[in-house]
């Protein structure tokens, strides 16, 4: 039974992990149609921008606690800045062409990005470790967990609700929707498809920032972070279905949970788990878990 | 002395308009110079725990050679590589083997490069064993660990070396040590990186204890987390849940820095053993956040174990390496440097027996194969391998947090001698350590 349990938590911690690193690069492609590889990066700036701005605040005398707002501020700071940057500086020019040409044009960004993160913060690692202490730990089924990693259960329901209430309860969510459904309708009953993807790129690369910015006190934030990023988000995103954000989250919560179970009880099949449910389902539903059948336009 | 620097894709540009004039004006200079590749990992997540501290060791070794201020035993032994400047050129290995063998292919048909000194990753190692002996280049593994080098891939090498032991020493070393200061631990797991390093650090690990302690029983959970993944929670509630108290580890880098934050918020160094074999690469830059009382090794008398050795060299080389860059240098810069001392040793013995005059390709492997040369920290004895495969002192110890000193310091340290770790010359790693490793003189 306390193995039982103890699989449950490792599996909710790791599936919010997974969840909070992709479902901004899912948020993107359900609006824009647009397979974002640069969103390794946000999230590698996230946790750069993060663990700078904790350092810098914890050698202040301000109260501990706000330190957390370090975390929430970097995602900003990255997202707005990246996602403006990238969105009008790059892919709008790019909105024309075939899909393969922009993702070939994320994927160059990535590259470039990854270098300029060397610039700016070169190649000596990075800790931030002051939230994750402040929180300390606590016994469940008399095995300790620390408290930084199980509040990222809570932050990943908080962002998954908040983004599918902002969906379907407002009006912006609803004009969004109509985006997804069909951009040259929308266009032409007067909505201002640009600004709807603007915005819709700045949210996604806040989301992307945002999963970094909180990971960054329990890793060591380090050049190539990024990488394993962009493999893990596909591969959950590809298991809910490209653009739905229940999608990621039921993706996240398999893998997440399929994972640990793997770890506690059969450890050399780990590797193999993630890969195994997403050739599973690819398999069964290529479209993946929640995408919508789709029409084709003639 | 030249270096040139391949920082990333972002100057790749710069850099091969860079490369195209200094390809003619390294022919111009072939006469006068010895080019020397050093690629290290300058990106990815291999750059800050070995990549760059390896860049760092060597770059201090080469313009030490090319002044002529090496200390002692090296201080009468002139300017250069028998007397010619060492031209550097240090690159970027990540990107995989495919990359890094068509790039050893590029320096070597189009750059005019003389001999390589470089390669930290066991996969890049292999891949580049094959095309240096094709291609009948002098090329110096300082750190890649796999076995497998000479083992599998290269039974009969000519062009290829490697300064330093390779995993099973490392193996056979914690072994011994676990056996000697825990001798009634009631059984042992692990935590590997599931790739070839993790793999082969944890097979020869476990071989060895299954021969000194055979009675002390091994976990059947032991884990395998992804290289690079970077969470490992339930890798650490699997290992706290786990009856055996000591875990073995070749973690390394920001996976290893990770794995001790998240251990140490949930109690696990206060639970269990730990027994890291790499961790020297982390152990200054956490400083107190590093485990104190866990086992540690740096892959022979390296890094933190070679903070007392007392000799003109050693010191030398701390001195100068901390004062450039604010932190005392770890193992793979004393391994990278070591790499580059058996290339100056090769040479100017080379061209002793040449009548002073500058040596042949060949007669530079002739003076390496077999040789015994001074290291930063310890004697080198090239003499496994058809004396291809070094073969130096071990040591492992435990780490503690110096208060005095404000820094981290080993205690507990135990040294075992290169016949003692390393399997005889001839003999397979594996089939020696299941063997009962027969002919070890300890």
């Amino acid at each position: 039974m306390q193995e039982l349990i103890v699989i449950l938590i490792d599996g909710l911690v790791f599936s919010s992990y997974l969840f909070m690193v992709s479902v901004g690069l899912t948020v993107i492609f359900g609006v824009m149609k647009i397979l974002n590889v640069a969103h390794g990066s946000f999230y590698a700036f996230g946790a750069y921008m993060s663990a700078t701005l904790i350092g810098a605040y914890y050698n202040t005398d301000l109260p501990e606690f706000g330190g957390f707002l370090a975390i929430f501020l970097a995602a900003l700071i990255i997202g707005v800045f990246f996602g403006i940057v990238l969105e009008r500086g790059l892919l709008r020019f790019l909105y024309h062409r075939d899909e393969h040409i922009i993702v070939l044009a994320t994927f160059a960004m990535f590259l470039v990005l990854e270098d300029v993160l060397m610039m700016i913060w070169g190649t000596d690692p990075y800790y931030a470790y002051e939230p994750m202490a402040l929180l300390g730990a606590v016994d469940i089924v008399e095995l300790t967990f620390d408290v930084y990693s199980l509040t990222l259960i809570g932050l990943a329901v908080i962002v998954g609700l908040g983004l599918w209430l902002g969906l379907t309860r407002t009006k912006w969510g609803k004009l969004l929707l109509a985006v997804i459904f069909d951009r040259e309708i929308s266009q032409a009953m007067g909505i201002n498809v640009t600004v709807v993807f603007t915005v819709t790129f700045v949210v996604g690369a806040i989301m992307g920032a945002l999963g970094g910015a909180y990971i960054a006190p329990t890793i060591s934030v380090s050049p190539g972070i990024g990488v394993e990023v962009i493999v893990l988000s596909f591969a959950v995103v590809v298991i809910g279905g490209m653009g739905s954000i229940p999608g990621a989250m039921i993706g996240a919560l398999l893998v997440g949970i399929s994972r640990a179970a793997a770890v506690h009880k059969f450890p050399e099949i780990e590797l193999f788990v993630i890969y195994a449910i997403m050739a599973l389902v690819l398999a069964i539903r290529p479209e993946g878990l929640f995408a919508p059948a789709q029409a084709r336009k003639i | 002395m030249k270096i040139l620097r391949k920082s990333g894709r972002a100057t790749l540009l710069a850099t091969g308009l860079a490369a195209a004039l200094g390809a003619t004006a390294g022919l111009a200079n072939a006469a006068e110079t010895v080019v020397m590749a050093v690629p290290t990992f300058l990106t990815g997540a291999g750059a800050p725990a070995f990549g760059v501290p390896a860049r760092n060791g060597a770059e201090i070794i080469i313009e030490a050679i090319n002044k002529g201020k090496l200390p002692a035993p090296y201080n009468n032994s002139g300017k250069g590589l028998a007397g010619r400047q060492i031209q550097a050129l240090i690159y970027d290995e990540s990107g995989g083997g495919v990359k890094q063998v068509a790039e050893f292919r590029n320096k070597v048909q189009k750059q005019g490069v003389d001999l390589f000194v470089g390669y930290i990753s066991s996969g890049t190692c292999a891949a580049i064993t094959p095309v240096a002996e094709e291609l009948k280049m002098l090329t110096i593994f300082p750190i890649c660990g796999t076995p497998r080098i000479f083992e599998e891939i290269d039974k009969n090498p000519k062009y290829v070396f490697r300064t330093m032991g390779h995993a099973t020493a490392d193996g056979v070393a914690e072994a011994m040590y676990v056996k000697a200061n825990m001798p009634d631990v009631k059984g042992y797991t692990g935590i590997n990186q599931n790739y070839a390093w993790g793999q082969d650090s944890w097979r020869d690990f476990d071989l060895a204890m299954k021969q000194l302690m055979p009675n002390v029983p091994v976990s059947e959970k032991t884990q395998w987390p992804k290289i690079f993944s970077g969470q490992y929670g339930a890798e650490i509630s699997a290992l706290m849940l786990s009856k055996e108290p000591l875990v073995h580890s070749s973690l390394w880098g920001g996976d290893l820095e990770a794995f001790i934050f998240q251990g140490s918020a949930r109690g696990l160094f206060r639970k269990k053993k730990l027994l890291f074999s790499v961790a020297d690469t982390s152990v200054y830059r956490l400083g107190k956040k590093a485990p104190a009382g866990a086992i540690l090794g740096a892959r022979g008398p390296y890094g933190i174990f070679a903070a007392n050795v007392d000799t003109p060299l050693n010191k030398w080389f701390r001195k100068v390496y901390s004062d450039r860059y604010s932190t005392p240098p770890v193992g793979g810069s004393y391994q990278a440097a070591q790499g580059v001392l058996a290339a100056k040793y090769a040479y100017d013995k080379a061209a002793s027996m040449n009548g002073g005059k500058f040596p042949s390709k060949d007669q530079v492997i002739a003076a390496l194969e077999g040789a015994t040369f001074q290291g930063i920290a310890a004697k080198v004895h090239m003499n496994r391998s058809n004396g291809h495969q070094a073969a130096t002192k071990h040591m492992i110890g435990v780490l503690a947090w110096d208060k005095e000193a404000g820094g981290p310091i080993m205690t507990k340290v135990q040294e075992f001698g290169p016949d003692c770790v390393m399997p005889p010359p001839g003999v397979n790693g594996t089939e020696w350590l299941k063997g009962g490793m027969k002919g070890a003189k300890c």
